[in-house]
């Protein structure tokens, strides 16, 4: 097992480490803290540098709930991750997107268009089928209209990472 | 050129969709122009579906959408002789 936030020798890319973004939308549907989470777990344990990004509340619910940091790591302001995506200065190797709103098309559109690699893009909520419906961008997209119940979405996720059943 | 805070903007619509915005601005304006996600202009990124419209409104003001997660697209009015200037020389005419 790895100890959390270190990097196996086969996570290792041309001398760094993996690294892994999480992007999150608004906060307001309840399963998106509960991916996040699972997924920082996740890809912890994975071996990857780990960076979740949000706007204010968002992050702000993070470490609330996370108060030893045992899943989050670096926590940055979402103008400020799409601001170093444009100038190159942030790089990744996997981003997974959270999208429940018109907001969340657009900014899962602008990380398609800045960051040509591996693109997850988690589509829920009551409108999922609509949104994932205008997504119309080249990722790996997981869609499920739930709001409170996480457990479709984690299996999907579970599916399309590779992650062993726990 | 500042940032949009700084320089005070007026909101034209409110918790409106990317394309609705993009929509408002061809039927609105004729002095249109496009850019990608991630243009810098009033020291913020663009955020939207590709390509984004703006437009000018006379010499000196600037028609642009800025969004926020929480709260859908807003398309804002700014005036800045500058920064309308900046869009004329860096955004394109075409989609």
């Amino acid at each position: 097992m790895l100890s959390q936030g270190m990097a196996s020798r086969g996570d290792i890319i041309e001398g760094r480490a993996r690294e892994a973004l999480i992007v999150l939308g608004c906060p307001e549907v309840p399963v998106q803290q509960a991916l996040a989470l699972y997924a920082a777990d996740r890809l912890n344990d994975d071996g990857y540098s780990l960076s979740i990004a949000g706007n204010p509340a968002v992050l702000n619910l993070l470490r609330i709930s996370d108060p030893k940091r045992m899943y989050i790591r670096e926590l940055v302001e979402l103008e400020r991750c799409i601001d170093e995506l444009s100038k190159e200065v942030r790089q990744a190797d996997l981003i997974l997107a959270f999208i429940h709103n018109d907001a969340g098309i657009s900014f899962a559109s602008t990380i398609r268009f800045l960051f040509p690699g591996r693109l997850v893009v988690l589509v829920f909520g009551r409108e999922a089928e609509a949104r994932a419906e205008e997504l119309e961008i080249s990722c790996e997209l997981i869609m499920d209209p739930a709001v409170h119940n996480p457990g479709k979405l984690r299996r999907k996720l579970d599916e399309v990472m590779g992650w062993q059943k726990q | 050129m500042g940032c949009v805070q700084n320089l005070g903007y007026e909101v034209i619509l409110e918790y409106t969709s990317f394309k609705e915005s993009r929509e408002y601005i061809e039927k609105h304006y004729s002095d249109i122009y496009y850019v990608d996600p991630g243009f810098l202009l009033f020291e913020k990124r663009m955020i939207g579906v590709p390509p984004i419209a703006l437009a000018i409104e006379g010499e000196d003001t600037v028609i642009l959408p800025y969004t926020k997660p929480c709260f859908g697209t807003y398309l804002l009015r700014v005036q800045d002789e500058e920064g309308a200037a900046y869009v004329r020389a860096n955004a394109r005419r075409k989609p």
